[in-house]
């Protein structure tokens, strides 16, 4: 008999994440055949809004009610989770910010194993599942045997599994809020600090010349203005260049900076790891321009120039200005 | 404030083109440059500074091969005061659990306040702070960009989540956080730094100095096991311009013009 699955939720504003689909269809890659459970943990209407909206793709569906859940701290979920979850079971949560803090000491404290940041699943064999992973920055893949006899967590990558939203499940909402005993944590929220504006959005540009660590130095990042000013753009750019404080956290785009959606990004030096293009929507036309041929951002752009950018670009940039 | 650093030697990510070997078994480790994997950096950089302002003092362990040594060394010319090597043959292979089972053997034989890790190393997995927090029983913060010392006893930390927000949270003390990069600006460490500690004796522990039972940890113990590495087929792709830079801009310059790339 397959084990019980379920999935964690994360919602916000009464409206539930894209991974709640998402997640149906990874356990529907381990256990074919197998039902899933939402787990939804949350306080007031808004959480019984996220359940009914569930109910349509789920069919069952696990509400936790309870003030101090409002707002979801992993070490609150965490024991919450540890006293509802029946032994062995197979539980997927998003891997985001959220599942980085709560999964890998929940599967300690299950004393079931835990598998991070899963991109693919291929399958039971006896206890032991198969999954793809992505190591070094997603320069190589590799597969993991996990023996998940005794359950397992998975963190699973947002954006990998397509949502299925074929099904109607029709399903029913049970309230377990009963059920969530203490919940004292060591760590309390205080609250959420929302990223300062920038003296250019660029959310809202339609030509995006994006900088990453091929830039090399912070002198050179005038190479890249000076493209954006010939193409009638603006330079946004990967996380390495606002750790090393190059340009403001609102130039950012990725997961943890802007979600932008031009009609053109320039990814100039930019490797192009899952966190940077989770935070880029809308299909836009590709250019990558890296001197390392595997660079991951290669699969996903439409064109590639494999040369060293800071040879590179002041030639396009030449070119642009002698055309105008 | 006696603060715990847990640094990993990995294959720096700035400097080479990784590469699966014939066999898929590992990747090509013949012409690798290693460093202290970045977010430890980060993590150690912010030890330093805490120890600067609280008092205390900052041992780093790292867990892994006698070359290893080479990073416990780099972090303690950069300002840490103590090191430790933890290696042994029998933890080879280990997965995250055995490996934070290892991490809390250490923790055990000091007295710290605070624990630090990187939010993620070469694996990508971002697991082992989490795990040691759990096992230690102390609260945990992943993703740290920002650490305010509130008292003895309780920190007030920031954690960069989704959209560029802050998450601001109370945590007591001890507890584990995991670094996210761009916390501070970490220092550089010089060819005179380095001489400085050339010579300092950094201890080596195994299984026994620290009552680990080989058969748990290493690759006996691991429950999760990577079975290969592998380049997945790729997708369509970029199409790859070629020719001269010259002739490459030219037909950049006609998409990007198609494409609504040039106002």
């Amino acid at each position: 008999m397959a084990a019980q699955v379920f999935t964690y939720i994360e919602h916000k504003d009464g409206v539930a994440d894209d991974t709640a689909l998402e997640l149906t269809s990874a356990a529907q890659k381990i256990y074919p055949d197998g039902s899933v459970t939402a787990i939804v943990t949350g306080s007031g209407a808004d959480l019984d809004a996220v359940c009914n909206e569930l109910s349509a793709s789920y069919a069952e569906v696990w509400k936790f009610d309870n003030e101090a859940l409002a707002y979801p701290n992993a070490e609150a979920i965490r024991k919450l989770l540890v006293a509802v979850l029946p032994a062995e079971a197979v539980l997927l949560v998003p891997h985001d910010t959220f599942g980085m803090d709560l999964s890998p000491g929940l599967s300690i404290k299950l004393d079931s194993v835990f598998v991070s940041d899963a991109v693919g699943f291929e399958g039971m064999e006896g206890n032991t599942l198969k999954v793809i992973r992505q190591e070094h920055s997603g320069q190589v893949s590799t597969h993991l045997k996990a023996d998940i006899s005794g359950g397992v967590v998975i963190n699973v990558r947002p954006g990998v599994f397509q949502p299925d939203e074929s099904k109607s499940a029709g399903g029913q909402v049970i309230d377990k809020s009963s059920e969530i005993g203490e919940l004292t944590v060591g760590r309390r929220f205080l609250e959420v600090v929302a990223a300062e504006a920038g003296d250019v959005d660029i959310t809202k540009e339609d030509i995006l010349v994006s900088i990453g660590r091929g830039i090399e130095d912070q002198d050179n990042i005038e190479i890249a203005e000076e493209l954006a000013e010939a193409v009638g753009g603006v330079v946004s750019c990967s996380r390495p260049i606002v750790d090393a404080k190059w340009l403001e956290k609102p130039r950012q785009v990725g997961t943890s900076g802007q979600t932008v959606k031009p009609k053109v990004y320039m990814a100039l030096g930019i490797s192009g790891s899952f966190q940077h293009l989770g935070g880029l929507k809308g299909n836009p036309f590709i250019v990558a321009v890296n001197k390392n041929p595997k660079a991951p951002i290669f699969q996903v752009a439409d064109v590639g120039v494999v040369e060293d950018l800071l040879d590179f670009v002041p030639v396009l940039t030449e070119k642009i200005q002698e055309g105008k | 404030m006696e603060i715990l650093v847990c640094v990993k030697r990995v294959p720096d990510n700035a400097e080479n083109e990784i590469e699966v070997n014939s066999d898929g078994s590992d990747i090509e480790r013949d012409d690798l440059v290693y460093s202290v994997n970045e977010w430890d950096n980060y993590a150690v950089e912010e030890a330093i500074q805490l120890v600067d302002k609280a008092g205390g003092a900052v041992t780093v362990v790292s867990l892994g091969d006698e070359e290893s040594e080479e990073v416990v060394r780099r972090e303690m010319a950069m300002g840490a005061n103590n090191g430790i090597l933890v290696s042994d043959d029998a933890f080879e292979g280990s997965d995250g659990k055995a490996v934070a089972a290892i991490l809390k053997a250490v923790v055990e034989k000091g007295n710290y306040d605070l624990i630090l890790t990187g939010a993620q190393a070469d694996d990508g997995a971002g697991q082992i702070g989490g795990m040691l927090a759990a096992m230690l029983d102390v609260p945990y913060a992943s993703v740290v960009n920002v650490i305010e010392v509130l008292s003895d006893s309780q920190l007030k930390v920031g954690r960069e989540i989704e959209g560029g927000n802050q998450e601001m949270n109370e945590i007591a003390l001890p507890c584990v956080l995991s670094i996210q990069t761009g916390i501070n600006e970490p220092r550089y460490v010089g060819i005179r730094g380095i001489r400085k500690v050339a010579s300092v004796d950094i201890p080596v522990w195994g299984a026994s100095d620290l009552g680990i039972d080989p058969a748990n940890v290493g690759e006996s113990g691991a429950k999760v096991k990577r079975i290969d590495y592998f380049i997945p087929e790729m997708g369509e792709g970029a199409e790859i311009l070629e020719g001269s830079s010259e002739e490459i801009a030219e037909k950049l310059i006609d998409l990007l013009k198609a494409k609504g790339g040039i106002k």
